[in-house]
């Protein structure tokens, strides 16, 4: 009897363990599967740490934007938002007519944002109403105004601009006088609008962030409001910063490459100060008013909550941080596709997302950051993994789409799972 | 009597939906910490009354309502919610209307959090404020304290006790500084028992800082033991309005349901203990929350066998393993014969027909029409309402119809015709449509599972004089499991309680309630007597 109690208390703490553990490794199945095909692929690949740091700084700074675009609508329980591609052909539109009117540099991209934010407020508007109509279907629906608006965008940029709406540039309109070219350059324009701001090397900018991002988690470890809220989030915070100045400090002494790759530091403000809108955001009135309506459209609708209103704001947000997202990305891109780039926008953008471990209802800044991070990894690694396995870069181009599109199919589908599950239990109950 | 003494009067109110009228000519008056109590039976008014005062959207998107509503004497006009709770109308719903990702605090504070100026408030407006969480753990820690609730009011919702859960939304109410009159609908329906007699100290403590409460419920010991003042509604139409001392439950019960209640009469004369047609050995059932546990059982064929106890002790496992609905071990023989367990289909073949205890969850196809409703088993299960062209199979709806409409003539459903949408019926005719598909399978074992749960008094009666009716004319064997140990010893002959998974004893509908309570609280008895 006594000896089956003492292996009972024995078991006990590595029972609990286990099942912490694997609590956590379904709870972040996608991130930490996608972690360990990076780590295959940037072995496979045989990449120098220099090219791939250079390579990954341009691709996040780049990309980050838009997909912090995406958390508000999941804060406000509309899920990702596939709309923001409705913001990336607004910006597209306005950058057409920015490089048309010879507005070049920072200029340029404070133009353009000033002009696409009415542009975005608008569409997000239309497309909140949209929304509004199909209340649990706004992903789909999402997704289909996308393509919808697809047609509309052609219609004006092949067959109104030159025609109905003037336009006498010989670089950007087709030869025959009607329509835009299929590729807008931007080089000599808007390229490196922001990037150009303000560059750094990479040690100093490790440097700089660890020392800020460290008194930000002291001073915010000391003004923690929220009660019952655990504060080693603080520590671990400091600890990392604190180890990236001294990364820092290091290169700079050591005289590496590395010290030769240069970090948009305009770009990383931007983003920064979008983090610090999000964090601040959701701790006010309107921030507290989506997460009510994210959670639960009839309490807050009970409670007073404007349950609509919340919602179109909250696509209109969306919408205008997409549109300058999109500036951001086309600025350091140097070109686009007329016609196409506003399109993998959304699907890139909520693969990225995902992978950083974000589901339909929850997602977090450092969620999104983690992603682009990940996401952009193996799509540096996997054309070069292909080439030194198979002889064939094509390989893994192919994986590194097919594991895009695959990643939002699967984490659609656990989470739809997950909430039959969840909604099982409720009823055995 | 000058109108000030009231805080809130409801005069003349009525209120009908398309031309259906619902509520007629209430009148109803509540003095400042006065607990006021409206009983009446499912459909009598209450809802369509407290949808009025909380000024809810159903109510104005269908064309307003008849009468006045004054508040300390002054007439108002509540057309949303918002202005109910600005008029100083709290309510707890039936259903919780919290967030459970939320804390206490943020769920008390709910749409009235308090706010802090910062830079960008002042630049794009309100909004943008921040939310003082100091001052809003503060407010709702006094919430907590005046309702004696020691739990910590950062902890968030998600996991907490349903009791808790009701606190929360009671502390939400009683934060709001204007709080004149509060509603409580049902607030005791979904609680346990020790809940409960918190809840209804809680509500006195209330009413003594001078809130009326206006409280909506149908368990009339509750209403006994607190209100000052009882207002029963029947049929739309006030019945009567009666301080508490000069009436008593019998006399509530039967204002309620207008026609007297009785048990209903059975010969219990032959207690048939001939022929086993069911013998259950060492059954185990995994059932979530209703586990059992190595149960042994013998059931008489023609009798009505009765299953009770306490929730959780395993007695609703007893017919969901039977049916193998959950996964299920030991050993049942039907008239001699082995069952195949943890297969439905096999179940159904050997003649055990189900009525479900979550009639609307697994029991109904809500959205499909009565006679579908009734006879989809049977054409699942028997091949049977349908027609055969060579591969081709083919519902053959007029026999459908036929077999429906015989049988909402001999169950009495009260529906539109056969074509009605089951989610229209109320729930004593959704019971009736379960026993009628349960019929047509020509069942020789019929099992019950809280068939009166969630149905009126008047409809519980019906359901249950029907199974007897069943049991008298065709001789079939029932089997029900209920939690209302009145309901059972009213048509069963014997009575199995079971406790922790197994039987603790069988009882006599006659037997004592003492026999009862020690057996539900695990005293073993030995079977028979």
């Amino acid at each position: 009897m006594s000896s089956e109690t003492v292996e009972k208390v024995a078991q006990k703490p590595g029972g609990k363990f286990k099942q912490a553990l694997i609590g956590f490794l379904t709870a972040h199945m996608v991130t930490i599967m996608f972690v360990l095909l990076s780590l295959l692929a940037l072995y496979l690949s045989g990449m120098n740490a220099t090219l791939y740091l250079n390579d990954i700084i341009s691709r996040v700074s780049r990309n980050s934007f838009l997909v912090l675009a995406l958390i508000i609508p999941v804060v406000a329980g509309m899920g990702l938002n596939f709309a923001i591609v409705l913001g990336a052909m607004a910006a597209q539109a306005v950058i057409i007519f920015v490089t048309h009117w010879g507005v070049g540099g920072f200029a340029g991209i404070l133009l353009s944002m000033a002009l696409v934010t009415p542009l975005g407020i608008f569409l997000g508007y239309l497309t909140g109403k949209l929304l509004n109509r199909t209340k649990g279907q706004e992903m789909i629906t999402g997704l289909i105004l996308g393509f919808f608006a697809a047609g509309i965008y052609w219609f004006i940029f092949l067959q109104l601009v030159g025609g109905f709406i003037p336009m006498d540039n010989e670089v950007l309109v087709l030869s025959s006088g009607v329509g835009i070219r299929t590729t807008v350059d931007l080089s000599g324009g808007l390229r490196y609008g922001l990037d150009d701001v303000w560059r750094l090397s990479l040690p100093v900018v490790m440097l700089l962030f660890g020392a800020i991002f460290a008194s930000i988690q002291g001073f915010s470890y000391l003004k923690s409001e929220r009660q019952g809220e655990s504060k080693s989030r603080f520590y671990y915070g400091i600890v990392i910063a604190l180890a990236a100045a001294a990364g820092g400090i290091f290169l700079i002494g050591s005289g590496s490459l590395i010290n030769n790759i240069t970090v948009p530091a305009g770009t990383w403000i931007a983003i920064g100060l979008l983090c610090l809108f999000i964090n601040f955001f959701t701790r006010t009135k309107m921030g507290q008013d989506m997460r009510s309506v994210g959670q639960d459209r009839h309490v807050a609708a009970v409670s007073g909550i404007p349950v609509d209103k919340i919602r179109i704001i909250a696509i209109i947000m969306s919408t205008v941080l997409a549109g300058w997202g999109h500036i951001i990305f086309l600025q350091n891109m140097g070109a686009f596709s007329t016609y196409g780039s506003y399109e993998q926008i959304g699907f890139y953008a909520i693969a990225a997302i995902l992978i950083g471990g974000a589901t339909v209802t929850k997602a977090t800044i450092g969620q999104a950051l983690l992603g682009v991070f990940l996401f952009h990894t193996l799509f540096i690694v996997a054309p070069a993994a292909g080439r030194e396995t198979f002889g064939d870069a094509q390989i893994g181009e192919y994986f590194r789409v097919f594991v895009a599109y695959g990643v939002i199919g699967l984490t659609l589908a656990m989470h739809a799972w997950k909430v039959r599950l969840q909604s099982q239990q409720k009823l055995g109950r | 009597m000058p109108e000030q003494q009231y805080l809130l009067q409801m005069q003349d109110v009525g209120k009908s939906y398309y031309g259906t009228v619902v509520l007629q000519d209430i009148q109803l008056a509540l003095k400042p910490g006065e607990i006021h109590a409206v009983v009446g039976e499912n459909g009598a008014g209450k809802s369509t009354l407290m949808n009025i005062l909380f000024g809810m959207p159903v109510i104005h998107a269908t064309g307003g309502y008849l009468g006045k509503v004054l508040i300390e004497g002054n007439q108002v006009d509540i057309t949303s919610p918002q202005q109910a709770m600005e008029a100083g109308i709290g309510m707890v719903h039936q259903e919780f209307m919290l967030l459970p990702n939320y804390s206490i605090t943020e769920n008390i504070k709910l749409n009235r959090e308090i706010l802090k100026d910062n830079l960008f408030s002042r630049i794009f407006g309100p909004k943008m404020k921040s939310l003082d969480f100091k001052t809003m753990n503060k407010d709702a820690r006094k919430a907590l304290d005046t309702l004696d609730m020691d739990i910590e009011e950062y902890v968030k919702v998600a996991g907490l006790p349903v009791g808790h859960m009701q606190f929360t939304e009671i502390a939400r109410e009683i934060d709001k500084a204007n709080l004149k009159v509060m509603v409580f609908d049902e607030p005791t329906a979904v609680l346990a028992e020790s809940e409960a007699s918190n809840l209804l100290r809680a509500m006195q403590k209330i009413a003594g800082q001078g809130i009326a409460i206006l409280f909506i419920t149908h368990r009339l010991d509750e209403v006994m033991e607190v209100a000052d003042t009882i207002t029963v509604l029947r049929d739309g139409r006030l019945v009567a309005t009666k301080p508490k001392k000069e009436t008593n439950i019998v006399e509530m019960a039967e204002l309620m349901v207008g026609r007297k209640i009785e048990t209903i009469t059975r010969r219990k004369d032959q207690l048939k203990e001939g022929q086993v047609v069911a013998a259950i050995k060492n059954l185990t059932v995994r059932m979530p929350g209703e586990y059992v546990k190595t149960l042994d059982l013998e059931v008489f064929k023609g009798e009505i066998l009765g299953i009770g106890g306490l929730a959780g002790q395993g007695k609703i496992g007893v017919a969901n393993g039977i049916m193998g609905l959950y996964p299920t071990k030991g050993s049942v023989e039907i008239n001699g014969k082995p069952l195949q367990l943890n297969n439905p289909r096999e179940s159904m073949k050997r003649k055990i027909a189900f009525l479900s205890e979550d009639r609307r969850g697994v029991g109904l196809l809500l959205d499909s029409s009565i006679e579908l409703n009734i006879v989809v088993t049977a054409i699942e299960n028997q091949n049977r309402f349908i027609r055969r062209l060579g591969p081709f199979t083919q519902i053959d709806n007029s026999a459908i119809r036929e077999h429906a409409l015989k049988m909402i003539k001999e169950l009495d459903i009260r529906c539109t015709g056969p074509n009605q949408l089951v989610r229209r019926l109320s729930g004593g005719n959704q019971q009736k449509v379960c026993i009628a598909r349960a019929l047509t399978l020509n069942p020789e074992i019929l099992l019950v599972s809280e068939p009166t749960r969630g149905i009126d008094v008047g409809a519980k009666r019906l359901v249950l004089e029907t199974l007897v009716k069943l049991n008298e004319e065709t001789g079939i064997t029932i089997i029900m499991t209920s939690s209302e140990l009145a309901e059972l010893r009213s048509v069963c002959d014997r009575i199995a309680i079971v406790t922790d998974g197994t039987v603790a004893g069988i009882l006599k509908p006659d037997d004592s309630d003492a026999d009862y309570g020690l057996m539900m609280a695990g005293q073993k008895r030995r079977k028979g007597a």
